[in-house]
């Protein structure tokens, strides 16, 4: 099992936590970026790391947090987690 | 006069102002009827179609799935509104949905939904693959149509005694002018793409457009008929302006067809007239077209007469059509919150309070 | 999947793979694509899971269920409109031998088009007078072995009929032949590559040039108007063509046909990449297809019977209507991926080494469980190190696991003929049989299938003659 201290995920890579709060994010899941004019939507899981990321940029932090309340895998949400955030990279553009 | 209270359901609420769709304008018909007071839910395919959130001509809006994505879908995305609006009645307005319909009629009147539609023998008569043996019926002209499934036909056109310019036409939408070979593989490929093969190839036929909409009975009667020459088009040559006309040569060929193939349903005659008065036949949709309103102008409200076929009920008669009522087309903007824009998003579709 | 197992916990939620989609201008709808994803977890009653830790993925399957209710429901649609029916197995479609023997089986000849294909019509056991021997590309050998089985030849051109001509002066024998025809329905390209054109006058030709030989009879004619052919009044055009030239070459020579081939192409419920709308609304029915043959065969031949000579049989070729749906291929997920455009992107361990045809078809991709999370737009990839390897440009799907099967429909025609053996070994073809029997009807490859035809000249022998080369990268820091 690989350690999420192993993930090797730097801070840089996640867009900021402020650029993340000045999203108008919907419960329904239904995002809007005030600042681009951009909408998107995520899942619920992917909402519910836009809720950590929003707060909190340590990512082993939040791995643990995801894996307390998920039945998941560390590998398979380390991939995952990667993959959420190079695509949030794309719609969050920092400012 | 009977007051119908009935939900209907219309399809093609999308409205760019280049190429609207007919259900808007068909919304609107009804909502302007004195006989109708009943709800309308508007059907789009997109979440920027403004029939989707415009109060003014509708009461709901739902998204469904493209006809592209089979039967299935769309059959449950219409139990799935149903269950919410209750719908009486479903007047599809675009032409790429017809193939389908027609075949899942039982399964939609099944429903309790009614429709009044061409049997699917009729729908395939008037394909525009189709036209030069439905022109015959008509008594009338028509240019000379291919199929192709090649962009390479356009380099040896020649050969076979097609010269330039010719219009090169989608199965379901989109006709384009083309001057050259590079030009015709040009829209072959742009066709073919957003509406698969075959791609049809036309022969130009100049002269002024004129249109003609009327609803068949089923029986072989033409119900209704207004006829108009288009006096502005768009860059896609679609109607901006126009000018209702009474025209007794199209009316003869358009009753003579649909006597002939006993049209059940709303339909477009679109032909062309040349300078010695000679018709020839350019199209037949089988829906209402976008500038259908122009018929309550002239004192025919045409989708009032469908909705009470599609009940069941006698249509009545009509008033004698005005010539020289005009219409000119204008787009407007319109605030939408974005609560409601996410509802169409997130939800598919929603109540317009 | 062990590994979530082991840590699965009822307290916790089930993790789905998080997902962002964007909302473009002109696709915001996020219901226009099916969502309804269904699976499948059987194939005639034998579970996918079993059939692939037996048999390994990925897997073809053919049902003979299936194979036969196809083929029984067409030649209905035929013999119960026309009374002399004949179905030629077309070869090139799938010449497995278990689903050759299934048609034959069932009564269909056969129809090959090449020295191979006639070999193994004869090695299956199927005498040469049950063979249609169609093709531009018959060599000598093969087509003088045809003449003294008396195959049935359709003739390609002028220097095969000569060569005819000289085998059966050679045999002293008189041979009935059939003649190739290409013209234009009006509603398909024609394919003038293939047989003599009517329009010009050069079949007529041919068909005096036979009439003046000691040695041939024209006795058959033949055409194929297409493939995936969507309109049915193509064949009936084709048949008013195919009886007029008829009527004219009896009238005119005195030569009496008993057979007309029009070959095949009805399309299966299939969708082709090109056709906008979804194959249930596009494809006419079997029957819709029997109608527009026979009608027209059976008005344009009624007046034969008052001249005392018989109708003539009809002979069809179809291959894709009969075997396409017939055989899925079973494929799984080998590893997940996020494009930079934000799509979703799975590996898998079959493509389009295995399935030629994800080319030109949108071939259906079921799960083999029920899986939770919303369908995304996903590409799936095939295993090759190529680009052009894609199995499906865009299919609806939810997130899937490593390991996860996938069955993709309709691959019976095509597939197994075209597939190559190119970088991968091909897998096992399995057959589900009477009373849930599984057959294997190909077994899967290994190296020694691969390299038994190779031979090595002395001198390379040894890769490394004077020993294994210095390891570098062990070296170099």
């Amino acid at each position: 099992m690989v350690d999420s201290e192993q993930t090797g995920v730097t801070s840089s890579s996640i867009p900021s936590a402020e650029s993340l709060r000045r999203l108008a994010i919907s419960e329904s899941g239904f995002v809007f970026d005030p600042t681009s004019g951009h909408h998107f939507t995520v899942n619920e899981t992917g909402l519910v790391l836009l809720r950590h990321l929003q707060q909190n940029q340590d990512l082993s932090s939040i791995l643990n947090a995801v894996t307390q309340e998920y039945n998941v895998s560390h590998r398979d949400l380390e991939r995952d987690v990667l993959e959420f955030l190079s695509l949030l990279r794309e719609f969050v553009g920092e400012q | 006069m009977s007051v119908f209270n009935v939900t209907v359901a219309i399809t093609g609420v999308n409205a760019k102002p280049d190429n609207p769709g007919p259900g808007l304008a068909v919304a609107r018909c009804l909502r302007e009827s004195p006989e109708f007071n009943g709800r309308i839910v508007g059907l789009g395919y997109d979440a920027l179609d403004p029939g989707l959130y415009l109060k003014k001509y509708c009461d709901a809006g739902y998204l469904l799935p493209y006809p592209s994505t089979g039967d299935e879908a769309f059959l449950s995305a219409i139990r799935k509104i149903h269950e919410q609006e209750k719908i009486d009645v479903l007047l599809p307005c675009l032409d790429a949905e017809l193939p389908g319909m027609v075949r899942l009629r039982p399964l939609i009147e099944e429903m309790g939904i009614k429709v009044f539609l061409p049997t699917p023998e009729q729908l395939r008569m008037r394909n525009k693959d189709q036209l030069t043996e439905i022109a015959k019926l008509a008594g009338i002209e028509c240019p000379e149509i291919k199929t192709i499934t090649h962009a390479g036909f356009f380099y040896k056109c020649q050969e076979e005694g097609w010269s330039f310019p010719m219009v090169v036409k989608g199965l379901f939408y989109d006709a384009r002018f083309v001057h050259n070979a590079d030009e015709g593989a040009e829209a072959f490929r742009h066709i073919a793409a957003e509406w698969g093969l075959p791609v049809l190839v036309q022969r130009v036929v100049k002269g002024e457009e004129y249109n003609l909409t009327a609803v068949g009975d089923g029986e072989g009667n033409m119900l209704g008929e207004v006829m108009m020459r288009k006096m502005a088009v768009t860059d896609k040559g679609k109607a901006w302006s126009g000018v209702s006309i009474i025209d007794h040569a199209l009316y003869e060929a358009s009753a003579k067809l649909i006597k002939a193939i006993k049209w059940r349903g709303p339909l477009e005659f679109e032909v062309m007239r040349d300078q010695h008065g000679h018709y020839q036949l350019i199209e037949i949709n089988p829906r209402f077209p976008a500038w259908i309103y122009l018929c309550v102008g002239v004192g025919r409200n045409l989708p009032m007469a469908l909705l009470k076929l599609a009940l069941n009920e006698p249509v009545g008669d009509f008033r004698e059509p005005e010539a020289g009522v005009l219409f000119i087309r204008h787009a407007e903007d319109n605030i939408i919150p974005i609560a409601e824009f996410e509802h169409v998003i997130m939800q598919g579709g929603h109540h317009l309070q | 999947m062990d590994e979530n197992n082991q840590m699965s916990d009822k307290n916790k939620k089930d993790w789905v793979k998080p997902t962002i989609t964007p909302l473009r201008s002109g696709l915001l709808n996020k219901f226009g694509k099916s969502q309804n994803v269904g699976w499948v977890e059987d194939i005639d009653g034998i579970p996918i899971t079993g059939l692939i830790e037996k048999y390994k993925s990925p897997l073809f399957v053919v049902s003979e269920k299936r194979l036969r209710s196809n083929f029984q429901r067409i030649n209905r649609a035929f013999t119960s409109r026309y009374p002399h029916v004949l179905f030629g197995w077309s070869y090139k479609t799938n010449y497995l031998g278990a689903v050759c023997n299934v048609l034959h089986q069932e009564g269909a000849w056969a129809e090959v088009v090449s020295e191979f294909e006639y070999h193994k019509a004869r090695s299956l056991g199927v005498p040469g007078h049950c063979i249609l021997f169609n093709g531009p590309f018959k060599n000598r050998t093969i087509l003088e072995q045809a003449v003294k089985e008396d195959a049935h030849i359709h003739v390609d051109h002028l220097d095969e009929l000569f060569a005819l001509e000289e085998i059966a002066q050679a045999a002293n024998k008189k041979v009935d032949i059939t003649i190739r025809l290409n013209f234009d329905t009006g509603y398909t390209e024609p394919w003038s590559r293939f047989g003599f054109n009517v329009e010009s006058g050069q079949a007529m030709d041919v068909a005096w040039r036979i009439h003046s030989s000691e040695n041939l009879n024209l006795t058959g004619l033949h055409s194929h108007i297409g493939t995936f052919v969507l309109e049915p009044k193509a064949y009936s055009n084709q048949v008013r063509i195919m009886c007029g030239f008829m009527d004219e070459i009896e009238r005119r020579t005195g030569s009496i046909i008993k057979y007309i081939d029009i070959g095949g192409g009805f399309a299966s419920l299939n969708a082709l990449q090109s056709i906008y709308l979804p194959p249930e609304q596009v494809v006419p029915s079997i029957e819709q297809y029997a109608e527009a043959v026979c009608d027209t065969l059976l008005e344009l031949t009624h007046e034969r019977e008052a001249r005392g000579v018989q109708r003539p049989v009809l002979v069809l070729e179809t291959g894709r209507a009969i075997v396409d749906d017939a055989e899925v291929l079973i494929s799984s997920v080998f590893a997940n991926k996020r494009l930079p455009d934000g799509r979703r992107a799975v590996v898998m361990d079959a493509g389009v080494n295995l399935l030629f045809t994800s080319f030109w078809y949108n071939h259906s991709a079921t799960p083999t469980r029920f899986l939770s999370g919303k369908p995304e737009e996903t590409v799936l990839y095939g295993p090759l190190c190529m680009n052009i390897d894609v199995m499906r440009n865009s299919v609806m799907l939810p997130p899937l696991d490593v390991g996860d099967a996938l069955v993709f429909g309709s691959v019976g025609a095509y597939n197994n003929t075209q597939w190559m053996q190119f970088i991968e070994y091909r897998p096992n073809v399995v057959m589900v049989q009477k009373d849930k029997i599984v057959s294997v009807i190909r077994k899967a490859e290994c190296l020694e299938d691969v390299t038994s035809l190779e031979s090595m000249p002395e001198t390379l022998k040894i890769p490394f003659p004077n020993g294994e080369p210095d390891n570098l990268l062990s070296k170099h820091t």
